[in-house]
């Protein structure tokens, strides 16, 4: 008899989550109307980003390429001169490219970027019919530069941008 | 480099410990080296194995005991248990300056010794940049590694406090200085001093401003100065070639040979695939690697930095072309070889093969074996003779010019050594500072002098005239002598020099292409072979002659059964088809270029379309050196192998693959897979490459200093050796017989006579591609006496025509105070029309 009863309160049990599920509105957004917000430690697609100057924080030293488990970040640097200056100090990265395909978003490149030119924001929206376009360049990673600063290259006063790194302070 | 690890000298051995590991080394090894040799780090910054040591960076402080002596016994005391009681000094000892002595016992691993290495980094790092980022040294940097190891993990120190100074000062054109990163070690001025003799830089100020600085105008005037790049623990000096490249962790590293002279110096290519080169694998430093018997550890600035001409730019040849309507257009490999077949089998016996000496002994052994199948000429580029006495009184199996020493001597003859095998210079220099006799001669003043016991001079064409009187100095006098050999005889230097040579326990003779052409350069090998054997140093290690070739393989060329040509305008000139492969006789000369075009069929085989290859009628592609495998006989005859570095284009092979090609068309049978097939065949069929296989060229020995291998801050970022040291071939068993020949008298001329001379920094085909060495080159031109400048009231740096061989250019006129009146230099290689001695013309 126990058992009857046992079963008929399972039933109904069951019976309460399917109706309240029902009740419920849907789950699912009309995407890409419609987005979710990210969570705050969400690891999306790369950015290159500038100072409020206008020039690039990256200064080419390949230390994400060599942090990256995936072998999915290329390098290669130049020598910023005065009169076509892209980032503070003697280096820049000319070329900088990440394969999406390959990268695991796992951030490494940001906690070894020296600078903090490299941070992993929310957008996620990366598909591709074709892998070259997996490869993303300097040009479609950097920031565009802010309305009152200047994009880079830059003519700037001779000697103003002599510290690739900016200068540690002391500890307090 | 003390005198205990100089290798084969029998030293007195001591006993001691370090690190509770009992070691025996030679007496006056140095603590430091000791260590190293049982494989305990003690680490350096200042100290260098092959500079004297200084003390000056305190790093390798080490706690020095002794054991205790009884003064009045002179016995050692012991403890109870029966050991000797050990005197600790009171402060540590940098183990850089201390010689090793018996029973020292040496401790690096107690709190005190740490405690002192890690102030000592906290100190140098006060004021370091720690721009590590951007370094070019970032990644095989001493000063890192060492920080990691034993420095401390925060700092004292006020950051504000650190000194800002100067980030990119050029101190030369190829070497950026950064003061912030330097830490005063002294090891590049001490390189300069010690190693390079061109002491050009140096320290200024002191404390806290102290600064290298450079002497000399233009800055950092030294052919050495890529070694000081290698050897600083920081990043302070970087090259500009590098600048930025790449990281050091991200390159690709291969064996390969310097093609630019005799030496064969050992080096690494590093290689890195390149976005700007269209994703090429592309060769972005080279490194010397070391080889004890070659380059120790160094390498020139010529071997660093002229390596682009191999780089694949647009002026690379990347498919064969083929004359139509009077203009090279592109052509199938099909079609280039086939009509190339047809016209060689048209020619018959007059097929003429021109090889240039940087081919590898493979292209050479093919090049020969087609002219000889089908009864042509295989004729070496080059303007020297004497290989096939090189292959007789040549340095045989086992010499080292490091082990030349006291009672033993050099004779450096027509040959600015340092100008045409730095190496080789640096080595003579060495071994005089070790206590050998060199002797120099040569008819104006060369940097070796400074380290000749004896500076002979000769006029110009009169070299084998004084190798000659240096044997007839002891020998019996000979009536038949000329008057120049006469009178060379009698004079006291010479006689001194010569019994100097005579009585050398080991004596090696240079000889070189000062102001020869290749019938003096006939005479000279002669006359030096002469001296050797006349003075019994033939057929043992160490004793021999060495050519110093105008071309990097011209001795793998001899062997291979290649000669120079003795009139290559008219051999050319009457070939029904010339094969010319690597070689730029129309570049070389305007008499040459017409040769070339009276010449019936010209094939050029080439990296890029030189001015012979703008005349030929099929141009056919090649790999470049860095592209392909193959072997290398240097002036020393040392049998040594280089590998690819990086891809070729796409269906470009050896040279040797082309030949074979074409000689199957032909009926020859050659190898032309693998150059290791053609090196087999060699080993087969030439007597003193015989049993010499790819493996022997592959093995390796404990090499003296230890370097690489993880810790580069004890040598260096110098590659350490591990693809092979080559195998100096034996002389050939025949005793060879004193051939005297009556020394000519020089061509004498109505109005100056022109010489050649040899300049690292030339104007040639394999040096001009590299811009970084463009602020070096000179322009074209030539030196004039004293006497005569001042006769044509000619100022030093004037532009004047220079008419040779009825060609007319304008140089700059310099002036040389060694010079004797009547005498011109020519540079070779900067577009001057010369050969051998001959009449110049100079007009305002």
């Amino acid at each position: 008899m126990a058992n009857v009863i046992g079963s008929i309160a399972a039933l109904m049990n069951g019976m309460w989550t399917v109706l309240k599920q029902g009740l419920e509105g849907p789950v699912t957004v009309q995407y890409p109307e419609v987005k979710r917000p990210v969570h705050r430690r969400f690891k999306g697609r790369h950015f290159l980003r500038r100072y409020e100057n206008g020039l690039e924080r990256c200064i080419g030293c390949s230390l994400c390429a060599a942090a990256c488990p995936a072998d999915a970040i290329f390098v290669e640097a130049s020598e910023n001169t005065d009169d076509k200056r892209y980032s503070p100090g003697e280096r820049y990265a000319s070329t900088y490219e990440i394969n999406m395909l390959r990268c695991i978003f796992c951030g490494y490149c940001e906690d070894a970027c020296p600078t903090q030119a490299i941070v992993l924001g929310d957008n996620y929206e990366m598909s591709f019919t074709d892998r070259s376009q997996a490869i993303y360049t300097r040009e479609m990673l950097l920031d565009p530069a802010a309305p009152d600063a200047r994009p880079t290259p830059q003519k700037v006063a001779p000697g103003s941008f002599d510290r690739s790194i900016p200068d540690m302070k002391d500890p307090d | 480099m003390t005198d205990a690890v100089k290798p084969n000298v029998e030293t007195t051995l001591v006993n001691l410990t370090i690190d509770n590991v009992p070691v025996s080394v030679p007496k006056g090894t140095l603590v430091v080296d000791a260590a190293k040799r049982i494989g305990i780090d003690i680490p350096v910054f200042c100290y260098h194995p092959k500079l004297e040591p200084v003390g000056m960076c305190r790093m390798c402080l080490v706690d020095i005991g002794l054991p205790a002596v009884n003064r009045e016994t002179g016995k050692v005391e012991t403890d109870k248990q029966g050991r000797p009681v050990i005197n600790f000094g009171r402060a540590l000892q940098t183990g850089c300056t201390v010689e090793v002595a018996e029973g020292m016992v040496v401790v690096g691993y107690t709190e005190k010794v740490q405690k002192a290495r890690q102030d000592v980094l906290e100190f140098l790092l006060t004021s370091h940049p720690l721009d590590c980022p951007i370094c070019d040294k970032g990644g095989e940097c001493p000063l890192q590694n060492l920080t990691m190891a034993h420095g401390r993990s925060d700092s004292r120190f006020i950051f504000d406090e650190k000194i800002k100074l100067a980030k990119h000062v050029p101190l030369g054109e190829m070497i950026f200085l950064d003061r912030e990163r330097c830490i005063q070690c002294a090891r590049c001025t001490r390189f300069q001093d010690e190693i390079a003799d061109d002491p050009v830089i140096g320290f200024e100020a002191r404390g806290r401003s102290l600064q290298i600085v450079t002497y000399s105008e233009p800055g950092f005037d030294s052919i050495w100065s890529g070694n000081t790049t290698d050897i600083c623990p920081v990043g302070a000096l970087t090259t500009t070639d590098f600048r930025f490249g790449a990281r050091p962790w991200e390159l690709q590293a291969s064996a390969s040979l310097c093609t630019h002279c005799p030496v064969g110096c050992n080096t690494t290519l590093n290689t890195r695939r390149e976005a700007k080169a269209g994703g090429e694998m592309v060769v972005k430093r080279v490194m010397p690697r070391q080889n004890e018997e070659v380059n120790e550890i160094w390498l020139c600035d010529k071997g660093r930095f002229a390596h682009h001409y191999a780089a694949k730019d647009d002026g690379r040849l990347t498919g064969p072309l083929v004359r139509r309507d009077g203009k090279l257009v592109a052509a199938t490999w099909e079609k280039a070889l086939a009509l190339v077949a047809e016209k060689f089998e048209g020619a018959g016996k007059g097929l003429v093969t021109l090889a240039g000496g940087k081919l590898t002994n493979e292209d050479l052994y093919n090049l020969a074996g087609l002219a000889k199948a089908r009864g042509g000429k295989a004729l070496l580029d080059s303007r020297m003779a004497g290989g096939d006495l090189t292959a007789q009184v040549g340095l045989s199996t086992g010499s080292n010019l490091a082990d030349l020493g006291k009672g033993d001597a050099a004779l450096v003859v027509a040959c600015d050594l340092e100008e045409e095998a730095p190496l080789w210079w640096l080595r003579v220099k060495q071994a005089a500072e070790r206590g050998a006799t060199v002797i120099v001669a040569n008819p104006r003043r060369t940097k070796l002098e400074r380290h000749a016991a004896f500076t002979l001079r000769y006029e110009y064409g009169h070299e084998a005239a004084l190798v000659t009187a240096l044997v007839g100095s002891f020998s019996p006098k000979r009536a038949d002598l000329p008057a120049a050999v006469q009178a060379l005889i009698r004079d006291k230097d010479v006689k001194d020099a010569g019994q100097a040579i005579a009585g050398a326990k080991d004596l090696i003779v240079f000889y070189g292409s000062e102001g020869t052409g290749l019938a003096e350069s006939a005479a000279l090998a002669r006359a030096c072979a002469n001296l050797l054997i006349g003075t019994g140093h033939i057929g043992r290690p160490n004793n021999g002659l060495v050519a110093v070739w105008d071309k990097a393989n011209a001795q793998g060329g001899w062997d291979m059964g290649l000669r120079p040509s003795a009139d290559l305008a008219a051999d050319l000139g009457a070939a029904k088809a010339a094969y010319i492969v690597a070689a730029d006789p129309a570049g070389d000369s305007p008499a040459l270029a017409e040769a070339v075009k009276a010449a019936g069929f010209v094939v050029v085989q080439d990296i890029r379309l030189s001015a012979t290859a703008e005349l030929a009628d099929v141009v056919l592609p090649a790999a470049a050196f860095t592209e392909r495998d193959g072997t290398f006989t240097s002036g020393e005859r040392r049998v040594q192998r280089l590998h690819p570095a990086v891809p070729a284009y796409a269906g470009l092979r050896g040279d040797f693959a082309v030949t074979a090609q074409i000689a199957a068309r032909l009926g020859v049978a050659q190898e032309k897979r693998l150059a290791t097939g053609v090196f087999n065949q060699i080993a087969a069929s030439v007597p003193a490459y015989a049993g010499l296989t790819s493996a022997a060229l592959s093995e390796v020995r404990e090499q003296w200093p230890v370097i690489g291998r993880g810790d580069v801050y004890y040598g260096g970022t110098t590659y350490d050796n591990k693809q092979g040291l080559g195998v100096q071939l034996p002389v050939s068993g025949d005793s060879p017989a004193l051939t005297f020949e009556q020394p000519a008298e020089p061509a004498k001329f109505k109005g100056l006579k022109a010489v050649p001379v040899t300049r690292l920094y030339d104007r040639g085909t394999t040096v001009t591609p590299s811009a970084v060495l463009h602020p070096r080159l000179p322009g074209a031109f030539i030196a004039l006496s004293v006497e005569d400048a001042d006769k044509m009231k000619i100022e030093p740096g004037q532009k004047v025509q220079a008419t040779l061989n009825g060609v007319t250019v304008e140089v700059e006129a310099h002036i040389d105070n060694s010079l004797a009146q009547g005498v011109v230099l020519a540079p070779r290689s900067f577009g001057l029309a010369i050969e051998g001695p001959c009449e110049i013309t100079v007009k305002k």
